[in-house]
């Protein structure tokens, strides 16, 4: 290593050398030295992070600090605590959540990504465009807009009252309002890596189908569904994964009755001031989601990412 | 041929698209709308009025959470697309041992619940580097997740980059620093501006890193709304909430005509170099 660092700056060389020779440093250390600064801020602000939270989720509550860790008393009682009927109901209910919302996105993802595809040159470019520029307006807003229009006195309820349905429901608080603005926050991430891959798709493969005397079910089944397969994967962890940790949704649109996993771990480190119960919790989470996309990728083939 | 076209493309398919559209814009429609709403609450629109923009310019609040917000947006933006940048150089253009090592890291970072890197860097913060929060940690932790979309995206424009062209201008007698100015860096850089703009975005967006993140003096808009938010319902909110959107709306348009300048020069690199 001393010695190519060494060479690094141009040495003077025989004339007879081609200009390229001057190239001294090896790929290996190039690549190294260009990722130095993103590696050392991933281990300062990611890795170390991560470690100190796996540590707490050992330590036991402080009274002057939030945490009190030893070595020789880890506290493994948190992630029984993490795991307990109360909290284990909660973090099922998120997974029920994110569950429906991917499947409630690809049910309106997919139609609409095989129609935008249809479509060539600007046309195309304009209704991805459409579906991007939701995504890009703040998520909180989004949020905040169904609440303004879901609450008791609003915009649904109104509409359905001048259609004589009635207009007392309770839209708020409720496991709908959350898997709805769950759908709502998410769709495009289904939308976009779907799209992608059916435009690689060749239609000719289609016909073919037809022509060897298949059905439309058969077809889509034997043959849309596995050559969209690397969009659908994408856009499925691109939504179950940030659905299942979200917090903000459950707290403007959910309630007491659909908390979902993230807002108790973000009651641990507020009002609940359990620092280890809080971290325990989210190496669950964490574990859950590492060893979910494991799982998943593992099944349905790694070059799909 | 027929048969399979209208297989292929029913009829429906245009309904249900036209479902999906409304279903994307009608709530951000409806917020802004009512923000023009004179009355206090309720939902029937009563008359046009915009009170509650001239009640916002004077709302020191908000501005002040504002002005923050684009603080940490810029830093964070600038330093992550440097970081981000260098890193999907190394990626594609080397192989190397470790590399896959550095693609797992920026993966976790991807996938990581954003609950979870909030305590992560809270608990950093306030007890192992025994940092006080403010706007020093909120622009620290915006950095660290705007990293990986930075990566992501120039990743992809560099993966389909033809090496021939780096070697072609060595050829012709280019150093390596003049075919990394001349060659690499336009090709990439509507790539680089992509990221940019979407880490901007993002940063502009969080609200969860920030909400742990943040202590007194570093109030971001979105916390700012955020909070609003948890006492209830108001048409203030509503202007509040469209001046974002504008915002945003506004940037991304200055970007992806930035982008859209940047990806014509990259291809004028390219013919420059296919024709020298």
């Amino acid at each position: 290593m001393s010695r190519t660092l060494a060479d690094a700056p141009p040495a003077p060389e025989p004339v007879e050398e081609p200009p390229r020779a001057r190239r001294t440093l090896p790929e290996w250390l190039k690549a190294n030295l260009l990722l130095l600064p993103t590696a050392v801020w991933f281990l300062a602000l990611l890795v170390i992070p991560m470690l100190i939270v796996i540590q707490y989720s050992l330590a036991r509550r402080g009274i002057i600090k939030p945490v009190r860790f030893s070595w020789s008393n880890l506290q493994w009682h948190n992630y029984q605590d993490a795991l307990g009927s109360r909290f284990l109901r909660i973090f099922l209910r998120s997974i029920y959540y994110s569950a429906a919302t991917t499947i409630a996105c690809v049910a309106l993802g997919f139609p609409l990504a095989y129609w935008i595809a249809r479509f060539t040159g600007r046309l195309r470019n304009i209704f991805l465009v459409l579906v991007i520029i939701p995504f890009l307006t703040s998520y909180l807003i989004r949020m905040y807009a169904w609440q303004f229009i879901l609450q008791r006195d609003g915009l649904l309820n109104d509409t359905l009252g001048a259609l004589h349905l009635g207009n007392h429901h309770v839209f708020l608080n409720t496991s709908f309002a959350v898997i709805l603005g769950l759908t709502y926050g998410f769709l495009p991430f289904m939308v976009l890596p779907l799209y992608a891959s059916i435009e690689r798709m060749d239609p000719s493969l289609v016909e073919a189908s037809y022509d060897l005397g298949h059905g439309k079910v058969s077809t889509f089944f034997r043959v849309i569904v596995p050559t969209v397969a690397p969009g659908l994967v994408a856009g499925t962890l691109l939504v179950f994964i940030p659905a299942t940790g979200d917090f903000v949704t459950p707290e403007l649109l959910g309630g007491v009755k659909t908390q979902m996993f993230g807002n108790t771990i973000q009651d641990q480190f507020g009002s609940g001031q359990n620092w280890p119960l809080g971290s325990a919790m989210a190496v669950v989470l964490m574990a859950f989601i590492l060893i979910g996309v494991y799982v998943y990728l593992r099944r349905v083939g790694e070059d799909a990412l | 041929m027929s048969r399979s076209k209208s297989a292929l493309r029913p009829r429906y398919l245009k309904l249900h698209a036209l479902l999906v559209y409304a279903f994307l814009f009608a709530p951000i429609i409806v917020l802004v709308v009512f923000s023009f709403n004179e009355a206090r609450s309720g939902t029937t629109f009563t008359k046009f009025s915009t009170k509650w923009y001239d009640d916002l310019i004077h709302n020191e609040d908000a501005l002040r959470a504002f002005r923050t917000t684009l603080k940490v947006a810029i830093v964070a933006t600038l330093v992550a697309t440097l970081l981000g940048t260098l890193a999907a150089f190394a990626l594609t253009r080397f192989q190397f041992r470790g590399r896959s090592a550095y693609s797992t890291l920026v993966f976790i970072s991807l996938v990581i619940p954003e609950v979870v890197l909030g305590i992560a860097l809270l608990a950093f913060f306030v007890q192992f580097a025994h940092m006080k929060l403010g706007l020093r940690t909120v622009i620290l932790s915006h950095i660290t997740f705007c990293i990986a979309f930075v990566v992501v995206v120039v990743k992809a424009r560099l993966s389909s980059f033809d090496n021939r062209l780096v070697e072609a201008a060595a050829d012709l007698g280019a150093t390596p620093v003049q075919s990394f100015l001349r060659v690499v860096l336009p090709l990439a850089a509507p790539g680089i501006a992509a990221g940019a703009m979407l880490a901007f975005m993002i940063s502009l967006d969080d609200v969860v890193i920030t909400f742990f993140t943040a202590g007194p003096g570093a109030n971001t808009l979105p916390l700012y709304i955020f909070g609003q938010l948890r006492v209830g319902v108001s048409p203030r909110i509503n202007a509040l909430s469209s001046f974002v959107l504008a915002f945003s709306l506004i940037a991304l348009g200055i970007g992806a005509a930035f982008s859209a300048r940047a990806a014509k020069r990259g291809r004028g690199g390219i013919d420059a170099t296919a024709l020298g």
